[in-house]
């Protein structure tokens, strides 16, 4: 049987983990991190692209749908950040932030129009669509750019209720405040009615019609859904890690590698998409480490970077093979492991008890 | 049969009038036309290929006939959705298992329920009173199907894991969640012993009974069909032979030729 809930539909587990987590991430980090450099490089991009991470998770792992495309609905999030504080600043940025993260999700529900009719590779080609139509139409319309021709455009400051934001552990604190809420929303959402319409459709879309959920709504509003989180981690991207306006930053590239700390992460896993995440982001900095302090800078960084590229796909390859459940799944298995071995431990002590 | 049932069989709720479907050039069926009374069991059987699954299909919205209608109480279900239909009141069991095979027991069920859980995805997201309570009385409800099916004990298995009778029994547990007035079941018990049989028997009855449910079963094994059925209609290359209560169709010529596989001309 599954634990009862203690507080609204959390278990005393549930409260637990959240709570070493908020005090990790609020307190412990802040307290012994001291240098700018794990701010800026590594924890705001981890929580920026983790939350991306969660969107691709919700399209891909709960509701099934092979889409790639989430570094465009990231584009659009920031974009439309870049624009309502340029041009609507009096709403202030968390109002602008939800905004920006609306006009990903309006972009999200016209290219998940596609899952109504094609599937699988299909469906992966016509979300590649978005990808190239919102950087198309970033860069073709000077509007969205304010007709700034300097080619670097740098980011507002973040200024919330008349307080800037603007030191790295300023950032990361308002974009683990960002993230934190919305992690709780999508845990919420994939625990209850929401998700379980979405993973009848991923799991059997003719018997879930057959007992009454609309796939064209299930479908749109998981798209929808996930172009929301994207579309705010875009935009947190921009404004606390890249600080600058760059469409090329949001390519291709960015959404495979969405794509892999998903499938990396372990599909149909909210924590999967931080795993994966930390994976991605810390591996090549794991590898470079590595051939300088090894090789002394002798080899190459281009074939660094292919080494990168093939770990990667024989991990994918070796995942879909032995765990389509990703990492998250492993740590679980490695944690029930160690806990029916103490149960092992203790059930043979009390053995020699009897003895 | 002894009847304890709360129910008396009524007016015709269901008729299938003249349906014709084929697929490129075969035709699985041909002008076939019946009707299914209000709270009765009405089985449907015929040899392997007649086309009986292709008949639930059909009314359940997955398939459109070419041809002919087919009416519940009273309304065309001709071009509308699966979706739609279960709204109108029908559900349904698949031959080839069609569960959520990631998902728990319970929570199959409770995708039963999708009808009768309303809550904005918003209101999920934010735990709004309204979207806990509806969770909690919609699996309230799920665990008195699960009590009634005898399966507490695999509750928050994912089905995925389970042998092949117990998922028969779960997506009979998502049908039933439905609260639908009419369920289609394709070949609830294939595949089961006769112990098996008999306990899905005795659930399909007991539904039937208390709750008023009608029910349009396929079934091969004629034991079965004989003992719970009100009515047969039988199928035989995709035309109906026969039509009418058990101890008539066992008396009918043409289902015998049928059955025991004499030459069709
Ligand atoms: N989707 C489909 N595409 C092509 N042909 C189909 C399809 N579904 C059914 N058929 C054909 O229609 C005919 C009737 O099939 P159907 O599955 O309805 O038979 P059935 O009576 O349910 O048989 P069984 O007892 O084996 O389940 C068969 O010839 C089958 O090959
Ligand atoms: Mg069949």
């Amino acid at each position: 049987m599954k634990s009862t809930p203690v507080f609204m539909s959390y278990t005393r587990g549930d409260l637990l983990n959240l709570l070493v987590l908020m005090v990790l991430g609020f307190v412990l980090i802040p307290f012994v991190v001291p240098t700018d450099y794990w701010y800026s490089s590594i924890l705001i991009p981890w929580l920026c692209l983790s939350l991306a991470a969660i969107g691709q998770q919700i399209v891909m792992g709960y509701a099934g749908q092979l889409a790639l495309g989430a570094a465009g609905f990231m584009a659009a999030g920031a974009f439309a950040l870049f624009n309502l504080e340029l041009r609507l600043p009096f709403l202030g940025f968390p109002v602008n932030l939800v905004l920006s993260g609306l006009v990903a999700a309006a972009f999200g529900v016209l290219f998940g129009l596609p899952s109504l009719r094609v599937r699988g590779i299909y469906l992966m080609v016509a979300t590649l669509a978005s990808q190239f139509f919102i950087i198309w139409m970033i860069d073709k319309f000077g509007w969205f750019k304010n007709y700034d021709t300097s080619g670097i455009i740098t980011a507002q400051d973040i200024v919330i209720f008349g307080r800037e934001f603007t030191a790295p552990l300023e950032m990361y604190l308002v974009v683990l405040v960002v993230v934190t809420i919305l992690t709780i929303l999508a845990i919420n959402m994939t625990r209850g009615s929401t998700g379980r319409n979405w993973m009848a459709v991923r799991d059997m879309d003719i018997a879930a019609e057959s007992m009454g959920i609309s796939l064209l709504k299930t479908k749109l509003q998981a798209f929808a859904i996930s172009a929301f989180f994207c579309g705010v981690a875009g935009a947190l991207f921009a404004f606390t890690y890249l600080k600058s306006m760059e469409p090329v930053a949001f390519d291709i590239k960015l959404s495979f590698r969405i794509l892999f700390m998903v499938i990396l992460g372990g599909l149909g896993t909210i924590s999967g998409a931080f795993i994966g995440a930390a994976f991605i982001l810390l591996f090549p900095v794991v590898l470079n480490t590595l051939g300088n302090e090894i090789f002394h800078g002798m080899v190459d960084a281009t074939i660094i970077s292919s080494i990168e590229l093939v770990v990667f796909g024989v991990l994918i390859i070796l995942f879909m093979i032995y765990e389509p459940l990703g990492m998250a799944k492993l740590w679980e298995n490695i944690k029930a492991r160690i806990n029916s071995r103490r149960g092992a431990e203790t059930s043979m002590k009390q053995n020699r008890k009897a003895d | 049969m002894p009847d304890t049932r709360s129910f008396m069989i009524g007016a015709p709720i269901l008729e299938v009038s003249n349906v014709s479907l084929s697929f490129g050039g075969v035709r699985a069926i041909t002008d076939t036309s019946f009707k299914v009374l209000q709270h009765e069991i009405k089985a449907i059987i015929g040899p392997n290929g007649a086309g009986k699954s292709s008949l639930l299909n059909c009314i359940n919205g997955i398939y459109r006939p070419q041809e002919g209608s087919i009416w519940f109480k009273g309304k065309s279900l001709q071009k509308i959705t699966p979706n739609a239909i279960a709204r109108e009141g029908i559900s349904r069991t698949f031959q080839n298992l069609a569960l959520f095979r990631r998902m728990s027991v319970l929570d199959n069920i409770l995708v039963g329920r999708k009808l009768h859980m309303n809550a904005h995805f918003l209101a999920v997201a934010f735990q709004m009173p309204s979207a806990r309570e509806e969770e909690r009385l919609n699996v309230e409800r799920c665990e008195e199907i699960i009590e009634f099916l005898e399966i507490t004990d695999i509750r928050d298995t994912p089905v995925g894991k389970l042998p092949y009778g117990l998922q028969k029994k779960v997506e009979l547990g998502r049908a039933l969640a439905t609260e639908a007035e009419v369920l289609l079941l394709d070949e609830p018990m294939a595949g089961m012993n006769v112990e098996e049989k008999r306990e899905m028997c005795r659930f399909i009855l007991k539904v039937n009974e208390e709750l008023g449910t009608t029910i349009v079963l396929i079934e091969h094994d004629m034991g079965v069909v004989m003992d719970i059925s009100d009515n047969v209609v039988v199928l035989d290359y995709g035309k109906v032979i026969g039509d009418g209560p058990p101890d008539d169709i066992r008396n009918n010529q043409k289902v015998i030729d049928a059955y025991l596989g004499v030459a069709h001309d």
